[in-house]
């Protein structure tokens, strides 16, 4: 489980968080949605450590992450897979280079064990016979798959999606989406999922925070968000015609 | 993994630059040779030509102006390879698996530069002083007897050990300038090339100034 406690962060004398807090429950795909601006990327930046708060603390199932030292940040870090918006392969690295990076960097695997756990992730992700392709040479959905291979290439018991379905068509989103559900529930990680696209909330979320303003202004899950009576909730969910069409 | 990657830089700063390095050098020394025939004549002996030559190639040309050509071409490389890497969360990508990113992708670069650029500075001395020579016989500006004479006198160890100090600084300079403005950069393509841009303008203007305070000291 990853919890946050009253998570502040400021540019200059802009509040971007205010005291956020929230849970990530283990074994589920925990969604943080909110309008864009409203704080989320910034909140898993401060979450996985890429951005320092500047009042509160991050726990990683009872491990305070923000106030370790250096090295034992590096080792939880080494237990947290993410994938990011614009997938962020190496692109001077093959598509198993990239997801083999991982494994050289911090595995003690003999060469064919780290080539068989290449293919394992791969065929995982539906990229088998891939591998010596260059992500440049792939579709952004492609490039999307090999990201989530690189990201559960080391077992991590942590997995951040940020805004894994940017960019897709429909279908590629919820095939995205469905990788997503089934690897949470197979490594039994602690998946967070920054989206602002409600299709994959309804398709794949099991707990929900909606952020607003820097601030948690709702949590619950999938049937609660459809019947919630918050206004700013409702705007936002409520924003599409398919969504008001459901809704009625 | 840490040598993999230095041999790689040691390709793309050393390998590719031989090129252009061989370019500027042999013309260079061409056009000075020239240059120095043309003043010479009365009682300013021929040999002076390949004299002139030996000395503003080792102490001038070829420390000062190859890095300076180096910090275009290496520079924006640099800057850009890691600039796009920023832009791309390439480099928070490392930071999140534990990767200590400057240690990953800047310390081959500036290893890489601070070996392979005096190489490339001794070669392009022997060039630009050969095609000198070169140029002297095929104009019959002088004889290879006097260029070779005009070469060897007066000739000082010391002049090569203070344009080696001098290339290694500015290998230094050129490849963690152009690092940092590639590392540090922040929003998108406009950026990657603003930081570009910057790496080589600040890696001239500290080359150039630092050529004044270290030609002080050593000389």
């Amino acid at each position: 489980m990853i919890e946050l406690r009253n998570i502040s962060k400021s540019f200059g004398d802009q509040n971007v968080l205010r005291g956020v807090s929230a849970q990530f429950q283990k074994g589920k795909v925990n969604f943080v949605i909110g309008r864009s601006g409203s704080g989320k990327s910034v909140m898993t930046k401060c979450t996985v450590g890429l951005l320092e708060p500047d009042e509160g603390h991050v726990l990683f199932d009872g491990r305070n992450f923000t106030d370790m030292s250096l090295l034992e940040r590096k080792n939880i870090r080494k237990e947290i897979g993410m994938l990011f918006q614009g997938s962020a392969l190496f692109d001077s690295m093959t598509v198993a280079e990239n997801v083999m990076f991982p494994l050289k960097m911090f595995s003690h695997m003999l060469e064919q064990e780290m080539l068989d756990r290449v293919k394992y992730c791969l065929k995982r992700v539906e990229l088998d016979g891939s591998d010596n392709k260059l992500p440049s040479e792939l579709s952004g959905g492609m490039q999307k798959r090999v990201g989530i291979a690189r990201a559960i290439s080391m077992n991590p018991k942590y997995l951040f999606c940020d805004e894994p379905n940017s960019g897709l068509d429909p279908q590629t989103a919820i095939v995205i989406d469905n990788l997503i559900v089934d690897i949470t529930k197979e490594y039994g990680m602690t998946t967070v999922v920054i989206s602002h696209d409600m299709n994959s909330v309804i398709e794949a979320s099991d707990t929900i925070h909606f952020l607003h303003q820097g601030e948690v202004a709702w949590s619950g899950d999938n049937a609660e968000m459809m019947v919630a009576s918050s206004d700013t909730l409702n705007d936002f969910v409520y924003a599409s015609k398919l969504m008001q069409r459901m809704k009625s | 993994m840490f040598r993999k990657l230095l041999v790689q830089e040691m390709g793309i700063i050393g390998i590719d630059s031989i090129g252009i390095v061989t370019l500027l050098a042999s013309f260079m020394g061409a056009v000075m040779c020239l240059q120095t025939a043309h003043q010479v004549g009365g009682w300013i002996p021929v040999y002076t030509i390949g004299f002139t030559v030996r000395q503003t190639t080792i102490l001038e040309f070829s420390p000062t102006l190859i890095p300076i050509i180096l910090a275009g071409k290496v520079g924006s490389n640099i800057a850009s390879q890691l600039g796009t890497m920023r832009v791309t969360e390439q480099i928070d990508a490392l930071e999140i698996m534990g990767v200590n990113s400057a240690g990953h992708l800047v310390l081959p670069k500036i290893l890489a530069g601070f070996i392979c650029i005096p190489i490339l500075v001794v070669m392009s001395m022997f060039l630009g002083i050969a095609s000198g020579a070169l140029i002297a016989i095929l104009t019959g500006v002088s004889s290879m007897a006097d260029y070779q004479y005009g070469v060897q006198v007066d000739f000082k160890t010391y002049d090569v050990i203070y344009a080696l100090i001098k290339t290694s600084v500015f290998a230094l300079i050129m490849t963690s300038v152009s690092a940092y403005h590639g590392y540090f950069t922040e929003g998108g393509a406009l950026d990657v090339a603003r930081s570009s841009t910057k790496a080589v303008v600040y890696s001239a203007v500290i080359i150039m100034i630092s050529n004044l305070v270290l030609t002080q000291i050593l000389l």
